[in-house]
């Protein structure tokens, strides 16, 4: 099977500072792949490279074989690529409703005229979209908070609003940054049961960086380690987890003097 | 009693230009955090524009189109064609300084209404133009009120305009955009909605309402030049800070809050003392609440 998505040899600087460096990634459809690493290390930034944020200065990205390096973010996005943040980017004061109306907007495909006019077109089209809000809505859990605005929910809650947002735009990979940060551990295991969901019941295939070790060891069927820059080690999460370079990344090393 | 609901009618018309020019201020800077110092003169290039229009429409069609109608035209085609003009300040003046300082962006706005002001001065020359009168006007007295059908017209064609602007920002997909891009600009693109779209269509928007401001304008003071944009520019400018940066139902209010104050101070004080006291009442009202009715806290992202 092609893979999805085929990252090669990336490489990206800020200035002088090399924050990626030579960074390989595939991913085939449907699967779950996690990428850990301590602070720093350059997660996030292999995100925003991917998605459209920066452009990276060397190497290719491929969208199912279409090259995306360069895109725009709007348009890689719609090509099928959604995603979460680390420190949640909700539009404040709206509602969670709203939220999941708008990440549906380029499927939405009505002219100015329409749209003043109430063409027939257009109702059915909003008609359709309210539906599936509602349903993924449900899905996470927050249906109850629908004409709620946002900064009034639960942490919790905002997370997931976040990631019916991403789920609306019909991603065939989410990457979900840090899902689980500030949660309960009871709102974690919400979570494990709510990824597996999606997974499940979209087929989609998932790219995660996070820090809780238990959660990614559950999840992932392939996980990568980013230490300044680098991967230092990938490969199953039962090796990764006993790989001394990963343990010391994490855990410093040992003083043996 | 007569003389106060006179004067009431009076500010309504009055405040109606500042309200819906304040929009366009307004909607620009809660989408891109920055102030389009150019609209006044936008307001200006629209009324020049809107009296082109207005002049060639009554030339071909006075012999057998009722005034209305001929009027109606003249807003449609006159917003169209503006809204070129707003979209074109976008592109070339606003689009390649998005990531710089929010004072370089000022500055080219401060510029790009000098060029359009000079530029006008050039191409059409010093002598002022006097807009068409589009419709008859027609005067009532009423218990000692006096209006015009004009004085109407201006006020109920510009609620009709917001209200209009109420629907597409609630109702269509870019209208939601819009919204959602005044509180976070970075997660916008990623639900695939390109700012390049949403950035001129707002500017388009602003551009469009201000040349409907400047052809009732133009049926209440029909002496038109080039500067005329400055002075009610900057006090539509002033009437979107007090609404709130960024608030558009807020801009509207300030807009007509502004015109009650002007015309109530004329009427208790001498004329000349208008602007004197009217702004330090609003300069007042900014100390005590210094980010206007409807703002958002915006500490984190506020630059300019």
């Amino acid at each position: 099977m092609p893979p999805l998505l085929s990252v090669k040899a990336m490489t990206h600087y800020f200035g002088g500072l090399c924050a990626v460096k030579n960074y390989n990634l595939t991913i085939k459809p449907g699967q779950i792949i996690g990428l850990i690493g301590p602070n720093g290390a350059g997660k996030t930034t292999i995100f925003n490279l991917i998605t459209g944020v920066h452009t990276p200065t060397e190497g290719t990205i491929e969208l199912e074989g279409r090259d995306i390096v360069g895109m725009k973010t709007h348009k890689i996005a719609s090509l099928g690529l959604g995603r979460t943040f680390q420190n949640l980017l909700l539009w404040r004061h709206m509602n969670v409703l709203d939220h999941v109306r708008i990440a549906h907007y380029s499927q939405l495909k009505y002219g100015l005229f329409g749209a003043f006019f109430g063409s027939p077109r257009r109702k059915s089209q909003e008609a359709e979209i309210e539906e599936n809000s509602h349903r993924l809505m449900k899905l996470f859990n927050i249906d109850q908070f629908a004409d709620q605005t946002v900064v009034n929910l639960p942490y919790g809650a905002q997370r997931r609003v976040e990631m019916a947002r991403a789920m609306a735009t019909r991603p065939k990979i989410l990457f979900l940054d840090e899902p689980t940060a500030g949660m309960t551990p009871d709102e974690l295991v919400h979570m494990v049961k709510i990824i597996r969901q999606v997974h499940e019941d979209f087929g989609v295939a998932i790219f995660l960086i996070e820090h809780r070790m238990k959660f990614v060891m559950e999840l992932c069927e392939y996980v990568q380690t980013l230490v300044f820059g680098e991967i230092i080690a990938e490969g199953p999460p039962e090796e990764i987890q006993h790989n001394p370079d990963v343990i010391e990344a994490y855990l410093g090393k040992e003083d043996l003097t | 009693m007569e003389y106060f609901l006179q004067n009431l009618i009076n500010a309504l018309q009055w405040g109606s230009f500042y309200a819906v020019i304040s929009i366009g201020y307004s909607m620009v800077y809660s989408i891109l955090m920055l102030f389009n110092f150019a609209h006044g003169d936008i307001f200006m290039v629209g009324t020049y524009i809107g009296c082109g229009i207005a002049t060639l429409f009554l030339s071909l069609f006075s012999a057998f189109l009722p005034g209305w109608l001929i009027f109606i035209l003249t807003i449609v085609v006159t917003m169209f064609l503006t809204s070129f003009v707003g979209v074109f300040v976008e592109e070339v003046g606003y689009r390649p300084l998005r990531q710089a300082p929010r004072a370089s962006a000022a500055i080219t706005g401060l510029m790009i209404g000098i060029i359009f002001e000079t530029g006008n001065l050039i191409i059409l020359g010093a002598q002022r133009f006097k807009f068409p009168a589009l419709i008859k006007s027609v005067a009532y007295h009423k218990g000692g009120l006096y209006f015009t059908n004009v004085k109407i017209m201006i006020v109920g064609i510009s609620i009709l305009l917001m209200l209009a602007l109420h629907v597409f920002i609630k109702k269509t997909k870019w209208g939601m955009a819009m919204r959602a891009m005044s509180f976070d600009s970075l997660a916008v693109p990623l639900m695939g909605v390109s700012i390049n779209v949403i950035a001129p269509l707002t500017f388009a928007i602003g551009a469009g309402l201000a040349s409907v401001a400047g052809i009732l304008y133009g049926q209440a003071y029909p002496i038109l030049d080039p500067y005329m944009g400055i002075l009610l520019g900057w006090k539509a400018f002033v009437a979107a800070i007090l609404g709130g940066r960024g608030s558009i139902m807020g801009a509207a209010m300030a807009g007509y809050m502004l015109g009650f104050i002007e015309i109530f101070v004329a009427m208790i004080f001498p004329s000349t003392f208008r602007d004197l006291i009217a702004y330090s009442i609003i300069l007042l009202i900014l100390t005590f609440r210094p980010r206007g009715f409807f703002g958002m806290e915006h500490s984190i992202r506020l630059r300019l």
